[in-house]
């Protein structure tokens, strides 16, 4: 055990004020303004049909996105960690892509691809009767586009902890792909996934830029919460901004706590 | 034949692990594949259970055709040399796995995991995680894990080598007696030449891929095909031009005989109950074991180091002749006392 030497307290002290500067009093602020006049701001929004309808798209769009990086995020990362193929670590490279990329970058682009006039593939489908951008599936592809590496950055390292050993045990023993998936592969990584799970969701509710450019931003159809925030911001509506800004930190932080009190201890697993 | 291996070949990358090896592994005998690390024995239990493919060549269990089999499909039991526990699953449910897999019903499940726990005596630690074992803990139940299936064949991988040599060596005994009680096709691999010696009734030493000789441990011991069986099975000395095992030389101090090696004692260092005598002739370095009993009889003592090298001191010094003189299989070594 090291000495307690004061240089010790002022590295915690340092640590501890930063994050407090940068991170809870600004979003208790945020908090705080909400309850400005009581419940007034919040019950302003929740009797808005407007935002109510922002909010139940955002967590619609979250929860949809956060599946589909789930599924493909497990995928991705057995098929990074299992197995070798050419162009493994040029795929590895592209799945950062998203994290080091504006998010208003990721709605350019997608509107080149998918827009209705001139995109490249979006008049076909169009024609076909599905349209993406300016309605759901472009918020949605948008989102999963951003939110992508996080399940499998956090499920990969984790795999390859657990190595493959019992894997090759359980088909051994007689279990074919998919139960030993389900049996063993799945319980080993579960609290990656989790995390993944939460941290996807965190991002998901809160992504502004890329789902701003390819929605459209047409109130009560394809506005998101986090795009009333803005418009109430700008209109000076700043009790509404902060009150949706509020409940949109509050499941994030809810969800973050919730996974670190359910997670074990190191020790436990 | 249980176990029938033709012609199988495995490369990774540049390296050769099997070499167009072929060998015939006896029905219900508990056999060794013993080598050094590298030397092609894991990855062939690993391609007779299926968890490696071979690049050619075919492999039959119990006259079935499995060169294609996925490993589920082998009926084999695996024991990894670090156990492979799941971690998440208590010991019944370990025990349980291929059972629940294969749709067994409830109580029968129950019936044979607790038949198994006795037998391997775990009964007491059937609620307990993998975690709260200790090593020879948990690869007795890694064995009834693979046992539980009712697998054509066993197959063993370093089991006992994560092990410290105490709990090794009970297990390697309780191995055997577990065999002589149960009786399947057992193959285990290991670089432990005592641990094929003591157990297995069959050993195949392979070595760089290829397999350097098949027989029983009598056989491979006292009729060596080459010298790297030779040295991989025992201790061996130079004694002239010809390899041989220093328990099977002896010391006379009288007058050299005739056709005698005489030499120097330059060491003696006590191992246990052995003694292993170092004696120089010439230029060679000739290593010989003895009992404690047959080395009080003998009433030698080396060299006391002095200056920049062995110097005899007169007195204690003997003037070692060294023999082969076949007594039997034995070859001998003198060491007379003339001064």
């Amino acid at each position: 055990m090291a000495e307690r030497r004061p240089g010790r307290y002022v590295a915690r002290l340092i640590v501890v004020v930063y994050l407090f500067l940068l991170v809870a009093w600004p979003l208790f602020l945020v908090g705080q303004n909400t309850f400005d006049g009581g419940l007034e701001n919040l019950r302003s929004i929740v009797e808005d049909p407007d935002v109510v309808h922002a909010l139940r798209l955002s967590l619609m769009v979250a929860v949809i996105a956060v599946v589909i990086n789930t599924v493909f995020g497990v995928g991705i990362s057995l098929l990074l960690v299992r197995y070798e193929f050419p162009g493994k670590r040029l795929l590895s490279a592209l799945l950062d892509v998203p994290l080091s990329v504006s998010p208003i970058v990721v709605g350019l682009s997608l509107v080149l691809v998918y827009g209705g006039r001139n995109g490249w593939f979006g008049p076909t489908l169009e024609d076909a009767g599905i349209q993406v951008i300016f309605a759901t599936p472009g918020i949605v592809m948008a989102t999963v586009f951003v939110a992508l590496p996080l399940v499998i950055r956090e499920v990969v390292p984790v795999l390859e902890e657990v190595g493959d050993e019992q894997e090759q045990a359980a088909r051994s023993l007689g279990a074919n792909g998919f139960q030993t998936f389900w049996r063993i592969t799945l319980p080993a990584i579960k609290w990656g996934v989790t995390y993944g799970v939460v941290l996807s969701l965190a991002r998901s509710l809160g992504e502004f830029g890329a789902v701003k450019v390819v929605s459209g931003n047409v109130l009560g159809e394809t506005r998101t919460a986090t795009l009333v925030v803005e418009e109430k911001y700008l209109n000076f509506d700043k009790g509404g901004a902060y009150a949706t800004a509020f409940l949109l930190a509050l499941v994030a932080v809810a969800a973050i706590v919730v996974v670190s009190v359910l997670r074990p201890k190191e020790e436990d697993r | 034949m249980s176990i029938e291996i033709s012609n199988v070949s495995k490369r990774f990358g540049s390296f050769v692990a099997l070499d167009d090896v072929s060998v015939s592994i006896p029905s219900g005998q508990l056999t060794a594949l013993l080598g050094p690390s590298g030397g092609g024995k894991s990855t062939l239990l690993r391609i007779i259970a299926g968890l490696e493919q071979a690049d050619s060549g075919s492999v039959r269990i119990e006259g079935v055709d499995a060169t294609g089999l996925p490993p589920q499909k082998r009926n084999v039991g695996f024991v990894f040399q670090h156990y492979a526990a799941f971690k998440h699953m208590s010991v019944r449910r370990n025990v349980a796995f291929g059972l629940e897999i294969r749709r067994r019903p409830k109580a029968e499940i129950r019936e044979r995991v607790d038949e198994l726990l006795r037998l391997v005596h775990l009964e007491q630690f059937g609620d307990r995680l993998p975690a709260q074992l200790s090593g020879g803990q948990r690869q007795r139940m890694a064995l009834a894990r693979a046992l539980a299936v009712e697998p054509t064949v066993l197959l063993l991988d370093e089991p006992f080598g994560a092990l410290d040599a105490k709990v090794r060596k009970e297990l390697r005994d309780w191995l055997r007696r577990l065999h002589d009680e149960v009786h399947v096709t057992t193959v285990f691999v290991t670089h432990d030449q005592e641990e094929a010696l003591e157990v297995a009734d069959e050993i195949v030493v392979i070595n760089d891929g290829r397999i350097e000789q098949i027989g029983t441990p009598d056989e491979l011991y006292d009729a060596p095909a080459n010298d790297f069986v030779m040295r991989f099975l025992g201790p061996v000395t130079q004694l002239g031009d010809q390899l041989v095992r220093p328990h099977d030389l002896v010391i006379h101090t009288g007058d050299p005989e005739p056709g005698a090696v005489t030499g120097q004692v330059s060491r003696i260092t006590r191992i246990g109950f052995e003694i292993r005598v170092e004696v120089t002739t010439g230029d060679q370095v000739v290593v010989v074991t003895l009992t404690r009993t047959r080395f009080r009889a003998l009433d030698i003592e080396e060299g006391r180091r002095c200056g920049s090298g062995w110097r005899p001191r007169r007195s204690l010094t003997r003037c070692a002749s060294v023999e082969e003189a076949r007594c039997r299989s034995r070859h001998a070594v003198t060491t007379p006392s003339g001064r």
